[in-house]
């Protein structure tokens, strides 16, 4: 299953599609590490609002993709966790507790552009 | 019925068993008229019309019979549930069920008499095959009934609960969570359930939790918090924590409750104020602006 | 109640067909939505496990029922090395294989029962259950 990843300015957007196998889910993380790097992006999103489950498969793949992407230089936004996926996550005790989260698509992005007006103005 | 005399002592059971079967069958008609009868004079099933209570009474003399027949109860427990999920609603109640089972066993055994008076000890062997099974489907119905009706009320409990617990949207994009009462397991995974639920159809970014009215927070109680704090955050909102003294705050991390993950703020004006801060409102208490006022 | 599904474990794919059966079992049950996705993430849990540790095995999820409550059982088995330490691989953050170490723990944590049965060498069954409300 192919995720599409789409270049939205200085940001990255992955939609996740469908229920991922573990192979399709590294795939992404090292296309979204590769595109970070290629296209010096400075936010990654990544849409989970379709996954019905969160295991500590995912969440760990999310984790180091979020510190990969980090170490790129860019910020990564995990968006659309449903409250069932997350009720089921906390129980097993998977937090995502570096990665920052938000409600949906538009939060993601309203976030990564709050971050780099906050970051131009600090800079200035 | 030549075989009678030909039946050895082992054979004796499920052979009368089956002539059982085969007079139940033959009389089903009467019988079912017969028992219906007996329960509307008895003033059972009040709330049920006459066609209604026939229905059922045929559902139950087949399965019943079946049981009989084969020994298993497993078709009249799938019935007496079914039939206890419809009933349930109608105000049927345990005594009323019991009553109607046990007059079909008194209806049934009276039938028996009739038939077998001139041969006593058929009777009697008849009796005592019918006896445990008739007792054994009586528990079964009774018992399936009651478990429904436990179903029931777990259910309505559940609901009375859910309403206890109201998420309040006092402005746009926050919610206030007054838990008020005592935190269990059960109660925390709904209120967890309610508020996540609640944060994504009103789009919160800020959760105001107080716990002011939770008589007594111990670690459970404190880990499901937590549970419940890291589940928002997941959805992208942020919690404050209300009403948790310092005191109890200490006592929690002494016993290795990781509170780091909790935003406290000691009261629900101060965390309400706190919220509208991270919302980006700007907060102006009435008593500092009159301060400030006064000094200008 | 005849609903049982089996579910043999033998590649990462396997995970995901695993929880998807496990969900559609226990919603012929009045499990509510969170209830499902509970399920649904303890199999995924197991069913990592036994890829991971015994590369094969199988998950098989059935209906039960037992003093009169319905619920779904789930049955994790493997004929892979077996858990060393039963009592370690149950605390948080204990793992052979340097990843988390919640499998186990969280998965007891989403149940309502946990059973395990593991010896070296000789494989290991994981039985869970959760009852409707
Ligand atoms: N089916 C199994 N066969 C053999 N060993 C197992 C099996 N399941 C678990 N274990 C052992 O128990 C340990 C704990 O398992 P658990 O699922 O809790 O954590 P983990 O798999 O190491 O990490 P995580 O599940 O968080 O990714 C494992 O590290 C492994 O040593
Ligand atoms: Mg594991």
């Amino acid at each position: 299953m192919l995720v599409p990843i789409l270049k939205q300015g200085d940001y990255l957007i992955a939609s996740i599609q469908s229920s991922l196998a573990d192979a399709d889910l590294i795939r992404l993380r090292d296309q979204l590490v590769e595109q970070v790097g290629r296209y010096r992006s400075r936010g990654v999103i990544v849409d989970v609002t379709v996954l019905d489950v969160m295991d500590s498969f995912a969440v760990r793949t999310l984790s180091t993709l979020a510190q990969m992407i980090m170490l790129r230089g860019a910020e990564t936004v995990i968006v659309g966790v449903q409250p069932d996926v997350a009720f089921a996550m906390v129980q097993l005790g998977l937090t995502l507790d570096n990665v920052k989260t938000a409600l949906d698509l538009e939060e993601g992005l309203l976030y990564l552009n709050s971050r780099a007006k906050r970051g131009r103005s600090g800079a200035g | 019925m030549t075989s009678r005399e030909k039946r050895t002592s082992g054979e004796r059971t499920t052979d009368v068993l089956s002539e059982l079967v085969a007079h139940l069958r033959h009389n089903r008609t009467i019988l079912r008229e017969e028992w219906v009868r007996r329960i509307t004079e008895s003033r059972l099933l009040t709330t049920m019309t006459k066609e209604e209570i026939f229905a059922e009474a045929t559902s139950v003399f087949d399965n019943y019979v079946e049981v009989l027949e084969t020994g298993s109860v497993e078709a009249l427990q799938a019935y007496a549930r079914n039939l206890s999920e419809r009933i349930i609603p109608r105000g049927v109640d345990t005594p009323e069920v019991l009553g109607i089972v046990l007059l079909l066993r008194d209806v049934l055994a009276r039938s028996l008499f009739e038939k077998y008076q001139g041969d006593f000890a058929l009777l009697n062997r008849v009796l005592d095959a019918y006896e445990p099974a008739a007792n054994r489907i009586a528990t079964t119905v009774a018992v399936g009934f009651v478990q429904e009706r436990e179903r029931v009320i777990r259910q309505q409990q559940e609901a009375i609960r859910e309403l206890s617990t109201p998420v309040l949207q006092v402005r746009e994009r926050l919610l206030i969570l007054p838990i008020i009462g005592v935190v269990d397991s059960e109660r925390a995974r709904q209120l967890t359930e309610q508020l996540l639920r609640g944060v994504r159809s009103n789009r919160a970014k800020v959760v105001v939790m107080d716990i002011t009215g939770v008589p007594s927070v111990d670690a459970t109680v404190a880990n499901h918090l937590v549970q419940t704090v890291e589940a928002s955050r997941l959805l992208g909102a942020t919690v404050i924590v209300t009403g948790l003294s310092p005191e109890i705050a200490q006592t929690l991390v002494t016993i290795g409750v990781d509170l780091t993950k909790m935003n406290t703020v000691g009261d629900l004006q101060g965390g309400i104020e706190e919220a509208e801060l991270l919302l980006g409102y700007k907060v102006m208490r009435l008593t500092e602006s009159a301060a400030s006022e006064a000094s200008n | 109640m005849p609903a049982e599904r089996r579910i043999k474990i033998a590649s990462d794919v396997d995970i995901v067909a695993a929880r998807q059966s496990g969900r559609e079992v226990a919603a012929i049950l009045s499990f509510s939505s969170s209830d499902l996705t509970v399920i649904a993430a303890a199999i995924s849990e197991l069913a990592r496990n036994i890829y991971a540790y015994a590369g094969t095995g199988e998950i098989v999820v059935s209906l039960e029922e037992r003093n009169g409550r319905r619920g779904v059982r789930v049955v994790a088995r493997d004929d892979g090395p077996g858990v060393a330490d039963i009592a370690l691989a149950l605390e948080d953050g204990y793992s052979t294989s340097g990843s988390l170490g919640l499998g186990l723990p969280g998965v007891r944590r989403l149940m309502d029962e946990f059973e395990i049965q593991s010896e070296p060498g000789k494989g290991t069954v994981v039985t869970l259950w959760k009852w409707a409300r």
